[in-house]
């Protein structure tokens, strides 16, 4: 697999780029594999990524019924954090912002991450109050983040409406420093390259149809191209989890509803920094294209339809020419959909299932983007392993059982 | 004229992305007068005859508490007319075109419906 560097570049620059070799393999699928990863997103490629890196484990397949990167790692609106308030959380999301600030070295592939930070405004008293609480929070957790006043937020999130006059003036705000946003295609595309150069096998355009389970435990995967036999088997598709799990026999705590986001037209840079406002329901970035990106809150029923409902939409946008009134008279150019999997405590599920040998990252909701890196990584453990990684001993199935929720509802930072 | 203006209303509202929904007491209206409510049909468990319900085993509770079918296709449930009557009623929907299959009331048992969603009509 060739290495991308400045002298690649040159070498194929003489050749006018004629010659630069495909970025993966296409393999045919193989009969056996000793883990089968289900869903070529993010979390999916990271899983089979660090079971070959970090594991030793390469004959892997991942098995994508689209394209890859083409569900939510696609459909996300780009920002990475981790300003949580639980300690579980805490340590999960900033494990996994540390795997992203070394990303685009390990996988040899520019993720793109630009940390301008990360801003949660402030609106009002009740804000004050609740914000003070989360940044406390985030303090004991090991997490930096600052409480800035309106002199900063001028300075950071230049344009803003500052003014008195506006329907929820704006007090200050918390800013962590490390947040921002990278490029989610990059993310996926640099999981899937760095995993092929292992030897793991990308299929796509392979749907699954079914598990093969004998005496409780997972012995195969039907799938469009056929029966794959494996003893292992990773399903990392979000909001489609409930629709595998009842092929394998079993129910998950989660609802399939719509997230939707939508970009501008390009724009000379505005601001840097990620701004979220949890009052008003949208969190708002520039991409290094240009574009303003948007996103909202749910549509609240469930849905598998990949599009989104005009009320939210609007909804969102309104909050947007609150907080940027400049931006009113901005085209919008694109608006999609994703089909996200909420959880009642609006944190991820990861580990085992009631399948023996049938692992299940999922549950990630409205915020999974940010925890690509650490969703494999600890999927990837808890596969080679059989046992749940440190990180995620919170964040099993059994939570449901036990009352042991992590109740990230107010922190996620939007009223999803 | 009329007829006209008629047939293109139809169509503007036939390619229109809100959903509608049939209240049963108020007629067609935007989705935005109504509020999802969970799904329907679902049983509070019992530890069976008059055991108390703290009886009931915390897999039973788990299970009946957060366990969604969260069906692709066809799915039964409970919505709310919030911004209008305020009564509560039970459809069919498909989640995935949205398209409302059958309306009815809460406590009517769910309308037997074709594999294409359509009510079985009930002297087939």
């Amino acid at each position: 697999m060739q290495h991308y560097s400045v002298t690649s570049l040159v070498k194929n620059a003489i050749h006018h780029h004629e010659k630069w070799q495909k970025t993966w393999r296409s393999p045919e699928l193989k009969s056996s594999y000793d883990v089968v990863v289900v869903g070529g997103g993010g979390h999916g490629l990271a899983t089979a990524y660090y079971l070959a890196k970090e594991h030793g484990i390469t004959n892997v397949a991942v098995i994508e019924a689209g394209w890859l990167g083409g569900g939510n790692t696609g459909r996300n609106t780009s920002v990475v954090r981790s300003n949580y308030l639980f300690p579980e959380s805490a340590k999960l999301y900033d494990f996994s912002l540390k795997l992203f600030e070394d990303l685009g070295q390990e996988l040899n592939f520019n993720v793109m991450l630009r940390q301008a930070g990360m801003l949660i405004l402030m609106h009002g008293r009740h804000d004050l109050e609740i914000m003070r609480r989360n940044l406390n929070a985030m303090h004991m957790n090991g997490i930096e983040a600052e409480w800035i006043d309106t002199n900063e937020v001028a300075k950071l999130a230049r344009g803003i409406n500052l003014s008195d006059e506006a329907r929820y003036p704006i007090h200050g705000g918390i800013l962590q420093k490390r947040g921002g946003i990278a490029r989610h295609d990059g993310v996926a595309w640099g999981y899937a390259r760095a995993a092929d150069r292992f030897g793991v096998d990308i299929i796509q355009q392979c749907a699954v149809t079914g598990f093969d389970i004998s005496n409780g435990a997972v012995r195969g995967v039907q799938t469009t191209r056929g029966l794959v036999k494996t003893n292992k088997v990773a399903v990392a598709v979000s909001g489609h989890s409930s629709v595998l799990a009842d092929m394998a026999g079993f129910r998950l705590p989660v609802t399939s509803q719509t997230l939707q986001a939508c970009v501008t037209e390009p724009l000379k840079p505005v601001f840097d920094v990620a701004v979220m406002s949890p009052m008003l329901g949208v969190y708002i970035s520039q991409s290094d294209k240009g574009e303003v990106v948007i996103g909202g809150g749910l549509d609240n029923y469930p849905s598998y339809g990949q599009r989104g409902n005009v009320a939210t939409l609007e909804h969102t946008i309104s909050g947007v020419v609150e907080l940027f009134p400049q931006l009113s008279r901005v085209k919008l150019m694109r608006q999609w959909g994703g089909v996200v999997d909420i959880v009642h405590d609006s944190s991820p599920i990861i580990g085992h299932t009631p399948i023996g040998g049938m692992y299940i990252n999922c549950g990630f909701g409205t915020g999974g983007f940010k925890a690509t890196p650490v969703g494999g990584w600890t999927l990837a453990h808890t596969i080679a392993n059989d046992t749940p990684h440190e990180l995620i001993a919170a964040f099993t199935l059994d939570r449901f059982k036990t009352g042991a929720f992590i109740d990230e509802m107010g922190a996620s930072g939007i009223a999803h | 004229m009329k007829w006209v203006l008629l047939v293109l209303r139809i169509k503007r509202r036939k390619g229109c992305e809100m959903m509608q929904v049939l209240c049963p007491w108020c007629g067609v209206r935007d989705e935005d007068e109504f509020t999802y409510g969970g799904p329907a049909h679902i049983t509070r468990p019992t530890s069976g005859g008059d055991a108390p319900q703290q009886d009931v085993s915390d897999e039973k509770w788990a299970s009946y508490l957060y366990e969604k079918d969260n069906v692709k296709g066809i799915a039964r449930e409970r919505w709310v007319h919030v911004h209008g009557c305020g009564q509560w009623f039970n459809l069919a929907r498909d989640t995935v075109s949205h398209k409302i299959h059958c309306v009815y009331k809460m406590g009517e048992p769910c309308p037997v419906l074709t594999p294409e969603g359509d009510p079985k009509n009930r002297n087939d």
